[in-house]
């Protein structure tokens, strides 16, 4: 079975992110493959070694994007490819949509794993986009998958506990970071890593041109700020000091 | 005046909250035409009409529950094909987004996601969304028509106009090559207490709880105060605590008179799900944390022993 595992490199949760002149977010911070997507790497490395196949990683970015791509390689995947073009700078949920799906096309997998969302914008609109635009069923927020034969079933988050939703491949999923824990790469397979191939794509390559943006920023205005508190430190008073204000607040 | 879709997300029959905030506010920027799919959405279409909704679109076709987004999104088109609205307004949930992000796609419009609040500007829309961690907020122009926004749970109060609205059958085949991803069953596994969107009070724990072995801490806690436990993504994402309890921009949003974040940092991810909050307390060993600057009152320490010693003196004073 082929699987396609989409993967982002994003600025390092445990840092400050920036903001630059244009009021896009600097990804010249440090950067890191996103958790979320060590999760689909290893949920798709998992089903290959169930069921056989190939695990393909496929990332839009800039050049710098190939450490990402690289760091699953040396988990396990078998290949990359990565989409580069200064016309993406920015791009907003449809266009890296519909370059993702360009790029997926001409490798007909059998499966596609998202991360239900990415740790920075952490919005997951693209998986659905996604799903359409290849034409495939989205089995979305999944915490346990199968697959036998051409089945798919996997268990779908929901507020209150699971659904069991089942399709037929080929079809998209988005994964939970509860669905695998990631393995940790080998120093093996990280020196395998070093020779397998990444593709470069460009814009050009997949013949989309970029149109005009679904939406535009127009300002960014500080957020209501709340009015800032006390701060103290944990001694002899502060369990009173929390009493106060929970009786302030009417609640004991 | 624009025209103005509500996507009324029904879940097993019954109406989402999210579609009566909605119309709270789509009906102060234009006419407001809501859309109800599956069983129960013509019972729906009576409450939409009572809180502004002008005709409510109906299809209590069984595709609608038992298939994920593809049907939805086959009659939204349908309906759009008809005539197309200015804008079309969704819950940022996990079923609307599904949707909402099919539908976007299809129509090649894209669409603007976890909005805050939605305004008419100049002949178009424009949206809040919360940016930079939380810190700042972009206001977002749609280019397309239909502009596509999803608006963050609880971001509007509900209330009834006393309006009727005129009940329309939406009109749609919905083809086996949408019927795909197919629900065959639902699990229940939590029941909470006291829920967490509903609590009056609600203790969150985070990382700092050390694992999720002292989580009966927070529970016992909750249990004293007459509240609810939630939790950051991370240690949801760690596997401590299930995804139900989770508060922020992909879990619940809460706004509860006290709200006690203990061992969490503040990430934009979890203070966008309840920084309406009423009164925040922080608890934390680092006095740094962005969690502190937000807090009504932050204590510097060891959420270990501060839990505890709180749960004691709230039963102390209790009696």
């Amino acid at each position: 079975m082929k699987i396609v595992v989409t993967v982002k490199q994003v600025p390092d949760p445990n840092s400050t992110a920036v903001l630059e002149a244009d009021n896009t977010l600097s990804r010249e911070k440090e950067v890191v493959l996103d958790p979320g997507d060590e999760c689909g790497i290893e949920e798709g490395l998992q089903l290959k070694e169930a069921h056989g196949g190939e695990v393909i990683l496929l990332s839009m970015g800039p050049e710098r994007a190939k450490d990402a791509i690289r760091k699953g390689l040396s988990m396990g995947a078998d290949r990359g490819i990565l989409v580069t073009d200064p016309n993406l700078a920015g791009a907003d949920a449809l266009l890296t949509a519909r370059v993702l799906a360009a790029a997926i096309k001409p490798e007909a997998p059998d499966l596609v794993i998202c991360a239900t969302e990415s740790y920075d914008g952490s919005t997951g609109m693209v998986p659905p986009m996604l799903a359409e635009l290849l034409g495939m069923p989205q089995l979305t927020v999944a915490k346990k998958v199968e697959i036998d034969g051409t089945t798919i079933k996997v268990h779908r988050q929901t507020a209150d506990g699971y659904e069991v939703v089942e399709a037929s491949t080929p079809a998209l999923i988005t994964v939970t970071a509860g669905i695998a824990e990631p393995r940790y790469a080998s120093l093996k397979g990280i020196m395998a890593a070093r020779s397998k191939e990444i593709k470069p794509l460009t814009l050009g390559d997949l013949g989309i041109e970029r149109g005009e943006p679904a939406e535009t920023i127009e300002g960014v205005a500080q957020a209501e700020v709340r009015k800032a508190g006390v701060i103290i430190e944990f001694d002899g008073t502060a369990v009173d000091r929390i009493l106060q204000v929970l009786s302030e607040a009417k609640v004991v | 005046m624009p025209k103005i879709w509500v996507y009324a997300e029904l879940s097993q029959a019954k109406l989402q909250p999210t579609a009566l905030e909605l119309m709270a506010r789509a009906r102060e920027l234009g006419d407001v035409e809501a859309i109800a799919l599956g069983t129960g959405a013509k019972a729906a279409g009576a409450t939409l009409g009572k809180h502004g909704a002008k005709v409510v679109h109906v299809n209590e076709d069984k595709s609608f529950d038992d298939f994920i987004a593809e049907p939805a999104t086959d009659a939204l088109a349908a309906l759009h094909q008809q005539g197309a609205p200015d804008l079309i307004l969704f819950g940022f949930t996990a079923d609307s987004r599904d949707v909402a992000g099919r539908l976007a796609a299809r129509l090649g419009v894209g669409l603007i996601s976890n909005a805050g609040d939605v305004d008419a500007k100049d002949g178009g829309f424009v949206a809040k969304v919360p940016y930079f961690g939380g810190a700042k907020v972009a206001s977002m122009r749609a280019n397309k028509k239909p502009a596509i926004i999803l608006v963050r749970p609880k971001s509007f109060e509900p209330s009834e106009t006393g309006g009727t609205a005129e009940i329309k059958d939406l009109v749609v085949t919905i083809g086996d090559d949408s019927k795909r991803a197919r629900i065959v069953e639902r699990v229940v596994e939590a029941s909470e207490k006291v829920k967490l969107e509903d609590a009056k009070v609600v203790i969150s724990g985070g990382r700092g709880m050390g694992g999720p072995d002292n989580f009966p801490l927070l529970e016992d806690l909750a249990n004293a105060l007459g509240g609810a436990v939630g939790a950051s993504r991370a240690v949801v994402d760690a596997g401590w605590v299930p995804y139900s309890m989770q508060v922020g921009q992909t879990g619940k949003s809460v706004r509860p008179g006290v709200y006690i974040a203990v061992g969490i940092s503040g990430a934009m991810q979890h203070t966008v799900g309840m920084k309406a909050s009423k009164v925040i307390i922080a608890i934390n060993k680092d006095a740094e944390a962005p969690i502190m600057k937000m807090a009504d009152l932050g204590v510097v320490g060891d959420a270990l022993k501060i839990v505890p010693a709180l749960t004691a003196a709230v039963k102390a004073k209790k009696g």
